[in-house]
């Protein structure tokens, strides 16, 4: 039978974050996640907010922005197939 | 001769090459095949004849190639066929009597016992309905086909059409009674009519509209339904027989006989109408099938029957299709009446029995197959080769045999074919998948389980789906619609869920333009369904988003039915959103509040409900917002009588609440008059409403206590506190509570005062009733106001009703136990009489008076406490240990329950019979199997050993230690638990070696939960005296070289650090090296049972500075993680978890790195799975351990912000 029998509710949990990944997960797709993480976390804690935008010399508002802006395509367009992996 | 016939099939079987060559090319041309076709084409065999020696086909030229199943109507002579037949009105009851005829006498038990799992068969009339909503229209495929103005069109046009048939129909009547006035009427149950409205008492259904008149069911069981029912009623119908009130038996929407426009080449699924028809006639049919005369023959029976040369067996026509739907069968074979050919004996030998398949091809063996699932899933046993077919065919079936799967299979089929259907769903696609199921929901014998099943199908492929279910909104609305009106629960939960996820992956625009044909829909139940339908739809997407479509529809001035809708939208979003509508109550309040003035009573009777759940919602704020329909309600209640007046006044009882102190008494002094003028209205409705608004006014601070005293009281006692009340529970409650109210505004004591004499009634439930009363009024504003008079009175009348209580009621007993608690003090002088009552009772024969009776001495133990009692209530202890020996457990039970609570009030020390001799007398009880009674003792061994082991001699404690092994297996967990704390407070008393000797023993059985207990047991103990005096014994005892002793050493060690949580962090160095010797044991059960060690050890010793010997340990278990067996996975998984919390996830995610792109997928899988629970748990920690990665040409993968410096 199913080798996660007792965890297959886990499965409908993961499916519900997209950060997740599984057995067929390509690295950008992966990396992509991270990035929106991270951005997620920096956009969200003011103090590395704060950080950041000191350190680009820019207001703290444009810096958000830019990293809202950013987690459309943080790592650029995807790979084709062949050399995704 | 023999060249003829031989020529003949040889042309025939040309002719069918032929045709199964051109059902090919259309196959191929078409792309989608109808599903007939597809299963005519392969059913052929390509042999090759010589034509040139057997000659051409001509001479056939002009013949029909094949005998058309699908049948014109008119060549079945159904009517003019038998010279003698029914009379017209049993013909007329025959295809009225639809549900109550079915023809499974195993049904039948089971309905006398209660029992009825199909759906369809218990619902009201009004739920119904919904068999007559059409499932897929024209949308062949799901594709869009049917545009909004179309759907538009249709529906109003139906509904001119049922407007239409009503009136027709009306003026039949009119006719029919002026012709009937002479004589009198025959079809007495034909022309009953019903009021949905009143006819189950318990749903409420009063605020609905009024329905017409219809056609009563007549469901009886007689000899005729053996015939098969009359279908060639249906022929002659219009083609299209819209919903009218006439449709309580099938709706034969007359494509089923082809009358029709036929169905869309494309469209896979049969229509829902039609499938109910067919399905209703199965029922009719099988009685066919089952004669004797029109058996199915078996080829063993034919070869029997017929001599072996002469005859060829030759292959069935091309394009025979084998008539599936039961509906046709009927047409096809028109069985005698019965009683025309007169009376024969039926054959019992030839009848074989008609075969079900077990086994579907592909799937396996099922646990049932039903006749009705034959209608869908009989496509699956046609036994064609899927290569042959298309794509798309091929597809359906796939999730045809995955349905199957869900709905008959075992619960690990079931499972698995649920995560591949979910799983697969986009590929899939929606049409396949939706076509499929939807039919199936609408199936008359639809099982709850099932249903519920293949609801869960429909929610986990809309949430893979995601907008491409857009296509398919009204069809699953239509399915999911009824369950919004349900009887259960969890279905009318599970139906708001599916259609607010609908909302949410189709978008609030497409659920608008489904919805809106429907909103004015000439059915009510089509309204109603909707309504609610809008209010999930609202919950799901925000008030806001829906209040402007609101607005319009509730303003509509074309017709009062989209407003009756739109009104009822708000009122079942107050009911479903609860307070969250307080930000939009003025927009909604505003939308409505022109109904209380409309012209339409449905309107203004929706309106004044929705007001009422509005404020309900709002209570206690929001006001303000109801000023605009405060002056036209308080006109309204002056104008309306009867059904209209209760929905206004059950308005002005919730809004009257959040009014402030001054305007609440003004309007409550307007509204009193009418309310005190309905109190003698005999309507049950009004009566109810009548008293909860009752109880809203007097709850509001301002109604002064002196006017509800004045002006409410006298007549309220007079109206409501008769014997007549107490009959019906609802009525009994409302009484109860509104008085309980009134008691809180006035003082309890003039209350009391009042019903206090009827405890004496002759009436038990009418005492009982009084009884709640005064034990609620008691309980919530103590006895302090009862004084002199009233206060013997009230004893005497409790003494009363518990001397002449009957049955089982704890009401009585409660309101015993209040009253005297709360007299206190004051109840000594009463208490010499109670005792002297009690101990007579329990001597009495009855086992019931002396429960009760033991029963009561648990309540009043602590007031003769306070009463200063002792030596009374040592009495009361010394004859209820004399009872000890009772033999009816419930009793005994009570009885112990008494000790218990005396034991409790009076002490150890004090205690009458003394300790030492009690527990002796207990010990043997112990071996009691009886709930109550194990439960009781227990109790009270464990409060013994807790508060009084010294009165005890060790060797008693350890005799009971061996009677509490056995509590260890008891079913209940309440009992469970309490032995396992006692064993905990036996060896705090006599220290912990001997009862660990015990145990450590116990380990040794064979019997499996008795181990379990005992580790429990040990846990505790190692928990109440410190690890430290376990912990030595218990892994020395891990050198047994044995299997169970070693697993449940490792168990109890697991529970142990379980309830010692951070007191583990001294034991964890201690432990470790035994642990690493399990996991790296052969033995899997070792391994799981260390990983849960692991796991609670992990957990307990987060944070305390203990990460090497956890992290050393994390080391050994994680080749683990390759473990199949349920069990241990989980384990294993589950430590690791704890093991992130301990170590932080950066550690886990060094581990995890190892194999996420590993190039097995077995390997893949797992890791992800860590990682995927890594991930849940703590993300934003992650952020810091991501790997760093180089960028490649194309992208950047650095996350350069790391590297700031400032």
């Amino acid at each position: 039978m199913d080798k996660f029998g007792m965890h297959n509710q886990t499965e409908n949990l993961f499916a519900k974050h997209p950060g997740t990944g599984h057995a067929d997960t390509t690295r950008h797709q992966w990396l992509t996640n991270q990035h929106r993480d991270t951005l997620a976390h920096y956009v969200a804690d003011d103090s590395m907010a704060l950080f950041i935008a000191m350190v680009e010399g820019e207001s703290v508002a444009r810096t958000r922005s830019d990293m809202l802006q950013r987690m459309r395509q943080p790592c650029g367009p995807a790979p084709p197939a062949a050399t995704g992996t | 001769m023999d060249d003829d016939i031989k020529a003949q099939l040889e042309a025939e079987r040309r002719s069918r090459k032929e045709l199964a060559e051109a059902a090919a090319a259309a196959r191929q041309g078409s792309g989608t095949a109808a599903p007939s076709a597809g299963s005519a084409g392969t059913a052929l065999n390509e042999v090759k004849y010589d034509t040139d020696l057997y000659g051409s086909s001509d001479k056939y030229a002009g013949y029909d190639m094949s005998i058309d199943v699908g049948g014109d109507d008119d060549h079945i002579p159904q009517k003019d066929r038998f010279s003698i037949t029914a009379p017209r009105e049993l013909i007329e009851e025959l295809q009225h009597a639809g549900e109550g005829a079915d023809e499974d006498p195993l049904k039948e038990i089971q309905r006398m016992r209660g029992i009825n799992r199909v759906i369809a068969e218990r619902e009201s009339d009004y739920q119904k309905r919904r068999h007559a909503r059409q499932l897929s229209g024209d949308a062949a495929e799901g594709a869009a086909g049917t545009s909004y103005a179309t759907a538009m069109r249709k529906v109003q046009l139906e509904n001119e059409q049922a407007e239409l048939v009503a009136k027709i129909k009306k003026a039949q009547e009119q006719a029919a009674e002026q012709a009937d006035e002479a004589q009198p009427r025959r079809r007495w149950d034909v022309e009953t009519p019903v009021h949905p409205a009143s006819a189950p008492a318990k749903r409420n259904r009063w605020d609905q509209t009024p329905a017409d008149i219809r056609p009563a069911e007549t469901p009886r069981r007689s000899r005729w339904d053996e015939t098969p029912r009359d279908a060639g009623g249906a022929l002659g119908e219009t083609p299209r027989r819209a919903r009218s009130r006439w449709d309580e038996t099938p709706v034969m929407a007359g494509s089923a006989f082809g009358a029709t426009p036929a169905r869309p080449g494309g469209m896979a699924t049969p229509s829902a109408s039609e499938i109910a028809a067919s399905a209703k006639l199965g029922g009719a049919a099988q009685p066919v099938v089952a004669d004797a005369r029109n058996a199915y023959q078996t080829d063993e029976g034919l070869d029997a029957l017929l001599p072996a040369e002469g005859y060829e067996i030759v292959e069935p026509p091309a394009s025979y299709v084998p008539i599936r739907t039961p509906a046709r069968k009927l047409m096809a074979t028109p069985a005698p009446m019965q009683g025309s050919e007169g009376f024969h004996i039926p054959e019992e030998s030839r009848r074989p029995d008609i075969e079900l398949p077990k086994e579907v091809p592909g799937i396996g063996p099922l646990p049932f197959f039903k006749q009705e699932d034959m209608q869908f899933f009989g496509r699956l046993l046609d036994g064609q080769n899927e290569d042959d077919l298309a794509a798309d065919e091929r597809r359906e079936r796939q999730v045809l045999r995955l349905l199957l799967k869900i709905k008959n299979g075992a619960q690990p089929m079931r499972k698995a074919a649920m995560r591949q259907i979910s799983e697969r769903a986009r590929e899939f696609g929606a049409a396949a998948i939706f076509n499929q199921v939807l039919p199936l929901l609408m199936a008359p014998s639809l099982e709850d389980q099932e249903r519920h099943l293949l609801v869960k199908v429909i929610d986990r492929a809309m949430l893979r789906l995601g907008d491409l279910v857009q296509p398919f909104v009204h069809k699953i609305l239509v399915v999911i619609e009824p369950m919004l009106i349900d009887e259960d629960r969890y279905a009318r939960a599970e139906g708001c869920e599916i259609i607010s996820n609908l909302s949410k992956a189709a978008g609030l625009p497409a659920m608008i333009s489904t919805m809106r044909p429907d909103i004015d829909h000439a059915d009510d139940y089509v309204r109603n369904t909707t309504a609610r339908a809008l209010s999930v739809v609202a919950s799901a997407l925000g008030v806001p988003a829906l209040l402007p479509f609101l607005k319009a529809v509730c303003r509509s001035k074309k017709s009062w039915q989209a407003r009756q809708t739109g009104i009822r939208t708000v009122r079942q979003i107050a009911i479903l959103v609860k307070s969250g509508i307080l930000p939009h109550l003025r927009g909604l309040v505003d939308c409505i509040g022109h109904g209380l003035e409309d012209e339409n009573q449905a309107v203004r009777l929706a309106t004044a409900l929705a007001l009422a759940a509005l404020a309900e919602a709002a209570a206690p704020y929001g006001i303000e917002s109801f000023d605009t329909v405060i002056k036209p309600l308080w006109v309204g209640i002056r104008k309306h009588r009867g059904k209209g007046l209760a929905a206004f006044l059950k308005a002005i009882g919730f809004i009257i609440p959040l009014m402030d102190v001054e305007y609440a008494n003004s309007y409550t002094r307007e509204v009193m008059v009418i309310l005190i003028r309905e109190f003698q209205s005999p309507d049950e409705h009004m009566k109810n409403i009548v008293l909860q608004v009752v109880k809203q006014c007097v709850a509001s601070p301002g109604v002064p206590a002196q006017y509800v005293k004045d002006e409410v009281l006298p007549e309220f006692f007079r109206n409501f506190w008769v014997r007549r009340m107490a009959l019906e529970r609802r009525q009994y409650y409302q009484v109860v509570e509104t008085t309980v109210e009134l008691a809180a505004k006035v003082g309890g004591a003039e209350v009391i005062g009042r019903i206090v004499l009827h405890l004496k009634d002759e009436s038990p439930v009418y005492r009982n009733m009084v009884m709640e009363a005064i034990s609620r009024i008691t309980k919530s504003l103590g006895a302090l106001d009862i004084e002199g008079r009233l206060e013997e009175l009230l004893i005497d009348g409790v003494l009363y009703a518990f001397q002449e209580q009957a049955g089982e009621g704890k009401t009585v007993l409660d309101g015993f136990g209040v009253v005297v608690d709360g007299l206190g003090v004051r109840a000594k002088p009463y208490l010499q009489q109670i005792t002297s009552a009690l101990l007579w009772r329990l001597n009495n024969q009855n086992p019931q008076i002396r429960q009760q009776a033991a029963d009561l001495v648990a309540r009043i133990a602590p007031v003769m406490k306070t009463c200063g009692e002792d030596e009374l209530m040592g009495r009361v202890s010394i004859m209820l240990y004399e009872y000890l020996g009772e033999e009816y457990p419930e009793v005994l039970g009570s009885i112990l329950g008494g000790l218990r609570s005396i034991v409790n009030v009076i002490g150890m020390a004090d205690m009458q019979p003394p300790i030492g001799d009690l527990l002796p007398r207990l010990t043997p009880i112990l071996k009691n199997r009886h709930e109550k009674v194990q439960e009781n003792c227990i109790d009270l061994v464990g409060r013994i050993a807790d508060r009084g082991a010294e009165y005890v001699s060790a060797r008693e404690w350890m005799r009971s230690c061996f009677s509490l092994l056995d509590l260890l297996r008891a079913n209940k967990m309440s009992i469970r638990r309490a032995a396992v704390n006692t064993f905990g407070y036996i060896a705090k008393a006599i220290g912990p070696q001997d009862v660990l000797a015990t145990l450590l023993n116990n380990l040794k059985v064979q019997e499996r939960q008795n181990r379990v207990c005992t580790t429990v047991a040990i846990a505790i103990v190692a928990e109440t005296c410190a690890p430290f005096t376990v912990l030595p014994a218990l892994m020395n005892e891990y050198r047994v070289p044995e299997l169970n002793v070693q697993n449940g050493v490792l168990k109890s060690l697991s529970f142990l650090f379980e309830y010692i949580g951070d007191m583990g962090r001294d034991y964890v160095n201690a432990v470790t090296p035994l642990l690493e010797d399990a996991l790296v044991d052969r033995d899997l059960v070792h391994r799981q049972q260390a990983a849960s060690v692991i796991k609670h050890m992990a957990l307990g010793v987060a944070g305390l500075n203990n990460e090497e010997p956890v992290l050393h340990l994390l080391n050994y278990l994680w080749p683990n993680i390759f473990e199949t067996s349920p069990h241990s996975i989980c384990a294993v998984l589950e430590a690791i978890e704890s093991c992130r919390v301990c170590l932080g996830p950066g550690r886990i995610m060094q581990y995890a790195l190892q194999g996420l792109f590993h190039p097995a997928r077995k390997v893949r899988e797992v890791y992800w799975r860590i990682y995927n629970m890594m991930y849940l748990g703590s993300q934003p920690a992650l952020v810091a351990f991501y790997p760093r990665i180089e960028d490649t040409a194309a992208n950047t993968y650095r996350r350069y912000e790391l590297d700031y410096i400032l």
